[in-house]
């Protein structure tokens, strides 16, 4: 019995198959449906309830996992996930478009600030009681009055011809003697994205930092109204150009669920194996960037070298380095040879023996170990609070992987390790994504072994109107939520694509303070939140 | 005649500069498994960037204009007084170990102010850290440098080689503290790994960069070739104090070719042992750069101190 059913009873009252508008209990007072979004509880609300039923899933231990919000006709249908574990439901409410207003759940929930916050900007609905209402998404694109995800508003936007700054943004300020502001970026002298931090240091000592994302907007939900699913899938597979497989298995996910479409076995194993691999590629990435911000290059060069071989293994076998579009819905576009699959195994054996080498040398550098242990100290309790997912919160002993505990084809034909460590600093971050790596090798193998003869795409069915599906998926910065719905004719209606960095950024101004400022690069490698699947 | 020689080797200095950090980028690629760029690529880099037309700020003062040509001519003075290829120059005569340091201190307060001049975060970080680490670096160098005066008599570096050559090659406690001492001021003062990373695109993270990250075109190249100078000043200096051998005693054009040669060769060995050291350890954090300098200090003191015990009483 999973913990819905517990909560139900104990808050809502179990409804009765039978008469579904009918309540038994009510304690949280709505109307709670359990009408199922194929595999995840649907529960319909009211409105008013929406802020006490965060407070009880608060209670309960219920993560907060993603918020979305639609429009249909008049009203407006607000979305939230929780999840507990391993099993999600989606609480839904609709508000009546004349008066958008809702009770926040940022009160209880810190990781859903942002998240209403876009909501209030990109929708117009207001969040009673948010704890900070300023802009998040909007910077000055847009007059007060616009809202770009109303149906009235038309997809090409309405651009004025030169943006205005967004100047006048309301930092946290500091005061008192000594105390000064660092203002960085939005555009960095790196090739990075851009995104602002603003700082308040007493000497070099970080008193609090405040991130200003958004400057990578492309409208993504906009744009995905009205799609095709291969174009969708193509869409969803640019949100963040390193998760391209991990996203684009999520939104095609949601809508093989909508469309009561099941993919061939082969199919998902391919998948399974283009994960891994991009895992692989994005870990190597990452360590070799966290060495070279404490200016060990030596390491980055290393693990620079390791990843570009492959990813031209990923070109040779898959057709794209990055793999983008190999997975479409209904499959994968590419089939593996036998003697692809030996390519890849070879290619497996190479990295660890090489990954073993340079690991030695990285061990036993006590200046790297200087620079990375105890810096950039997350705790367990606040990756708990801010729901952290992936590397970051499992470097902070935040046991949890979609794969393993939430399981979908092909990780459900396996056995694997969760990588697990609890020290919650910028070594354990790195030590996580190691120990992912040699369990993502290995996971390789398995599928390679395993992979079953067969198709690798079905025929799609036209999903009917209104058919909705969430894809969840663990990409290498951690679970991906990708809720769909459909309109009519095969297109789209709503697409939202939850980034693991949406959840992951807030928990970078926690964990810097009491750092010096010269260790904050470090600290933002060790996480490497995406700024573009954050901004949309 | 001695003018010359004097005006022909700050000439040389200003103009092998480059090439030093040239080879010494060569390096750290070889070690990094990477292909390395020439070694003329400084060169270019210069070229390119005198070429281009500098974008000042609006809100820069005559002083962030200026200060590139201050530190340059500064740091050129401060090498006119270094002996690099031959000993008993006017130059060096004239002037010696402690004014280098003083024109030094001129260039970074001149650095220093340009960093701030133009009101952004970053200068003034990178200017407030270059003095916090400069004032801790200074007093350092003074004590590895005093050590080695105190064993010669003087503080005229010329005369101080001279007499390190008379008495040949003698294992003095006193000098190895003043070598590893200045060794350690050296790296710190020239903005290298573990304590400043020149090669960063960090601004956080800068020290020298940060106070330059305002500037560009030619006023760059001034400034980048003043820090290679710099590079090159304390290379020279480690090479000719502690092992001057080589360096001409006579203005013969073969003594002055030996010395050149002498040099070269010095200072490509130095540059493959900074190297290799670079690309073994990572940078260190910001505050463990007092305990490193303060470690400089505590070796030239120690230097001093064995040679008032071990050396002077002989």
């Amino acid at each position: 019995m999973n913990w819905t059913t517990i909560f139900l009873t104990q808050h809502v009252g179990w409804i009765d198959p039978e008469m579904p508008d009918k309540p038994i209990g009510d304690y949280i007072g709505g109307v709670a449906h359990h009408s199922p979004l194929n595999n995840v509880a649907v529960w319909q609300i009211e409105d008013k309830h929406w802020q006490q039923f965060a407070i009880t899933a608060v209670a309960e231990n219920l993560r907060w996992v993603a918020g979305w919000a639609e429009q249909a006709n008049e009203q407006f249908i607000v979305n939230a996930s929780f999840e507990k574990n391993g099993v999600y439901m989606v609480l839904r409410t609709a508000i009546n478009a004349s008066k958008p207003e809702l009770p926040s759940q940022a009160t209880v929930y810190p990781a859903a600030n942002r998240s209403e916050r876009h909501t209030q900007d990109m929708f117009g609905i207001h969040f009673i009681g948010h704890p900070d209402n300023r802009r998040w998404t909007r910077h000055q694109a847009w007059d007060k009055h616009q809202y770009p995800l109303r149906k009235d508003f038309p997809v090409q936007g309405e651009p004025a011809e030169i943006t205005p700054p967004d100047m006048h943004y309301d930092f946290v300020k500091g005061y008192g003697a000594g105390v000064y502001e660092i203002p960085v970026g939005p555009v960095h002298a790196g090739i990075i994205e851009p995104g602002h931090f603003r700082f308040q240091a007493v000497g070099e000592l970080i008193l609090n930092l405040e991130e200003r994302l958004g400057y990578v907007h492309k409208g993504i939900e906009k744009i995905a109204e009205g799609r095709t699913p291969e174009s969708l899938a193509r869409l969803a597979g640019r949100i963040s150009g390193d998760t391209t497989v991990g996203h684009c298995w999520a939104a095609c996910m949601a809508m093989e669920q909508a469309a009561g479409v099941e993919i061939p076995s082969r199919a998902a194993f391919i998948r399974g194996i283009l994960a891994e691999r991009e895992r692989i590629a994005n870990h190597l990435g990452d360590m070799g960037a966290i060495c070279n911000d404490v200016a060990f290059t030596f390491a980055q060069m290393q693990f620079t070298r390791l990843r570009e071989l492959w990813l031209r293994t990923h070109a040779s076998v898959f057709g794209h380095r990055l793999l983008m579009d190999v997975i479409i819905p209904t499959g994968v576009s590419r089939d593996v040879s036998e003697q692809s699959c030996e390519l890849l195994k070879k290619d497996s054996v190479m990295l660890r023996k090489e990954l073993a080498d340079i690991m030695t040398a990285i061990d036993l550098n006590s200046s790297l170990e200087d620079r990375l242990y105890t810096a950039g100290y997350l705790s367990p309790d606040i990756a708990a609070a801010f729901g952290t997912v992936g590397y970051v919160g499992r470097a902070s002993g935040q046991n949890f992987d979609v794969r393993r505990d939430a399981t979908y084809p092909p990780y459900d034909q396996v056995t694997f390790k969760v990588a697990l460590e609890d020290q919650g600093d910028i070594a354990s971050r790195f030590w996580v994504r190691h120990k992912e790596i040699n369990a993502s090798l290995k996971l390789i193998e398995q599928f390679i072994q395993l992979l079953p003869e067969g198709e690798i795409s079905t025929p799609w069915t036209t999903p009917t109107i209104d058919s909705e599906g969430l894809g969840i998926v663990d990409g290498f910065r951690g679970e991906i939520i990708s809720y769909v719905r459909f309109d009519t004719d095969n297109k789209i209606a709503r697409f939202y694509p939850r980034d693991p960095s949406i959840v992951n950024w807030p928990v970078l101004e926690k964990l810097v303070l009491n750092n010096i400022v010269p260790d904050f690069p470090v600290c933002n490698k060790s996480l490497n939140g995406s700024y573009s699947g954050n901004d949309l | 005649m001695n003018w010359l020689i004097a005006i022909l080797q700050t000439t040389l200095f200003v103009a092998l500069a480059p090439l030093l950090a040239g080879w010494l980028k060569r390096c750290k690629c070889y070690l990094q498994n990477r292909k390395a760029p020439s070694v003329l690529q400084p060169y270019r880099d210069l070229l390119k960037l005198t070429n281009k037309q500098p974008v000042v700020s609006e809100q820069a003062s005559w002083l962030f204009i200026k200060a590139p040509y201050i530190i340059f001519s500064a740091t050129i003075l401060a090498a006119s007084v270094v002996p690099l290829i031959a000993v008993d120059l006017p130059t060096s005569a004239s002037a010696d170990v402690i004014v280098m340091v003083g024109f030094f201190a001129f260039a970074r307060f001149f650095l220093a102010l340009a960093g701030l001049d133009v009101g952004t975060a970053f200068g003034g970080m990178g200017s407030s850290r270059e003095m916090t680490i400069s004032s801790l670096a200074e007093p350092a160098m003074l004590m590895a440098v005093f050590t080695i005066t105190m064993t010669a008599s003087t503080t005229n570096l010329s005369w101080a080689i001279s007499h390190v050559l008379e008495q040949g090659l003698v294992l003095r406690p006193s000098f190895v503290f003043a070598l590893f001492a200045l060794i350690l001021v050296a790296v710190a003062e020239t903005g290298r790994i573990p304590v400043d990373n020149p090669t960063t695109h960090l601004e956080l993270t800068m020290i020298h960069e940060a106070m330059i990250l305002e500037y560009s075109g030619r006023h760059l190249a001034l400034i980048e070739w003043a820090s290679q100078l710099k590079l090159m000043l304390y290379g020279v200096l480690i090479a000719n104090i502690f092992l001057p051998w080589g360096i001409a005693q006579s203005f013969t054009p073969q003594a002055l070719g030996y010395g050149l040669l002498a040099i070269i060769g010095k200072l490509a060995v130095l540059a493959i042992i900074l190297a290799i050291a670079e690309t073994l350890v990572a940078k260190m954090r910001l505050f463990r750069v007092q305990e490193y300098l303060g470690f400089a200090y505590l070796l030239g003191l120690l230097g001093m101190l064995s040679h008032i015990i071990l050396e002077a009483s002989r």
